[in-house]
């Protein structure tokens, strides 16, 4: 018997806004927070355009102390704890006094973590002067600092780790709270993933060319999911945070409820048949979201609508495809679908996280939000999709049950079903 | 305290101050302090203090030198020291 996990808590901090209040608005009213970046053109970049957090008008001493301000240089962990902490506080929750919560635990995923503090900590060891790297090159560059800070701000007592399964990191950590707590192992779970900002992070993605060459002078129409004229993802960045709790403690001390977790499913298509490091085996994606399903103990035909892992490339119409297979559901039968990159880029070890928390606000508001740029629907989606089911605009409406995923990287393949609370 | 050894105390005070956890405050900063015992400072904030230490006065402090400062005191030995030694 598994017990009952609900959603009581959200935090995010990302590029189309900072705060609940702000990437609503945008996700509501498809404002775009990609902009273009000095940086990457002084860098010679193919594509200068990116997702980044407009942090510098966040008040850090509101989640920082002054001694861990100093010196600090991991983006990804400032946004990691701006989005934890926000999720925290807006579970109605307190962090622990003397004793620790040992029901409480975090798993807060990244790809890498402080890449402009370990470049300067490169610098200083190239010269020859490891002595003065300071006391956090460490725990500003270890993957698990994300949850290793949040961990002491929360006095968390129960499992505190970092997963990292590339661009499916946030999905991923979403599912393994999840399952700690359905199991019984703990009560309450911070998840959530995080990605750094930047030309070290990103510069990998341009030299593959997979990212748009077209669009420096229009930033915000550069990401475009699902489109004809798709011509790549726009990198990003950002954080974002989900409180879970099991729904007996939940019920016990008040909280409000956003809405259940009832199931998922992670998997790897082995880099197997069209499977390899950077793409896809249908089949493993498929299982992947069938599976899912049989977890949640639902029908295909009980999905409302479904969030992609869509990044506005050219495969997105293969996405498309694996998912009308796996749901049995073709033209007006299949679901509706969003991608939220158009608004903010693909941030990629934060992608799921920060989408599944838009995936949840659409519960609160009673709205599917419409994919920005996707003004025309690429002609090979329409082959399985019938037009009104893409979202090109937000819509009212009351959802019962929502379907995300994340691809990523090596193959690896994750799906988390959310469902109405009632 | 001779005059000197007062801007350096008030030099010190300022940079260990930067290091102090929220519950206590430059004041309590005494000639006696002990960093970690008494000031509740990190130990791994000792290196830091040391940095900022060698950059605010120009010297350069040995690992010996950063073991034997335990106190406010000692520190203030230490420095003064090597300022002397420091011919510029």
């Amino acid at each position: 018997m598994k017990n009952r996990v609900v959603v009581t808590g959200l935090g995010i901090c990302a590029p189309n806004g900072i705060g609940l209040q702000a990437f609503s608005n945008s996700l509501v009213n498809g404002s775009s927070g990609i902009t273009w970046q000095e940086e990457l053109s002084k860098l010679n970049f193919s594509c200068q355009v990116a997702g980044k957090p407009k942090i510098e008008n966040t008040n850090l001493n509101y989640y920082f102390t002054n001694v861990q301000l100093k010196g600090l240089r991991s983006s990804g962990l400032v946004f990691g704890v701006v989005a934890g902490m926000d999720a925290f506080r807006d579970a109605g929750m307190v962090p622990s006094g003397s004793t620790p919560d040992w029901e409480t635990g975090i798993i807060f995923g990244t790809g890498i973590l402080g890449v402009d503090k370990f470049r300067e900590s490169i610098y200083k060891v190239d010269e020859g002067a490891v002595r003065r790297l300071g006391s956090t090159a460490v725990a500003q560059t270890m993957a698990s600092g994300i949850s290793a800070y949040l961990g002491g701000m929360l006095g968390a007592g129960n499992q505190v780790t970092t997963n990292s399964s590339a661009c499916t990191t946030g999905t991923e950590a979403i599912l393994m709270g999840y399952e700690r707590i359905a199991s019984g192992k703990a009560e309450c779970m911070l998840v959530g993933s995080c990605s750094d900002s930047g030309p070290y992070v990103w510069g990998g993605f341009d030299a593959m060319r997979i990212l748009p060459r077209n669009y420096n002078e229009r930033p915000e129409k550069a990401s475009q999911p699902m489109s004809a004229t798709a011509s790549g993802f726009v990198p990003g960045s950002g954080a974002g945070a989900l409180v879970l709790e099991s729904f007996e403690r939940a019920r016990k001390r008040g909280a409000s409820i956003y809405c259940e977790i009832i199931g998922g499913a992670v998997n790897s298509g082995g880099q197997r048949k069209k499977g390899s490091m950077t793409a896809a085996n249908n089949v493993g994606v498929q299982r992947c979201i069938t599976t899912a399903l049989e977890d949640a103990a639902i029908t295909a035909a009980q999905v409302d609508a479904v969030n992609g892992h869509l990044t506005a490339t050219t495969k997105d119409p293969v996405e498309i495809e694996n998912w009308a297979q796996a749901l049995d559901s073709f033209g007006k039968q299949f679901p509706y679908i969003n991608s939220f990159k158009g608004h903010f880029g693909h941030c990629l070890a934060a992608s799921g996280s920060m989408e599944c928390v838009g995936v949840v606000l659409q519960f609160h508001h009673n709205q599917l939000f419409g994919t920005l740029n996707c003004e025309t629907i690429h002609p090979e989606i329409l082959r399985y999709v019938h037009p009104s089911k893409v979202l090109q605009k937000t819509i009212p409406f009351v959802p019962r049950v929502i379907a995300k995923a994340s691809f990523g990287f090596g193959d690896v393949n994750a799906c988390v079903i959310f469902k109405a609370y009632s | 305290m001779e005059k000197e050894n007062l801007e350096l105390y008030q030099k010190l005070r300022e940079i260990v101050g930067q290091y102090l956890p929220e519950d206590i405050s430059v004041n309590d900063i005494k000639v006696n302090s002990n960093f970690t015992q008494e000031l509740n400072i990190n130990s791994a904030n000792l290196v830091d203090i040391v940095l900022d230490v060698e950059d605010a006065f120009d010297i350069m402090l040995e690992n010996e030198d950063m073991d034997g400062m335990q106190t406010v005191e000692d520190a203030l030995t230490i420095i003064a020291q090597k300022i002397d030694q420091n011919p510029s």
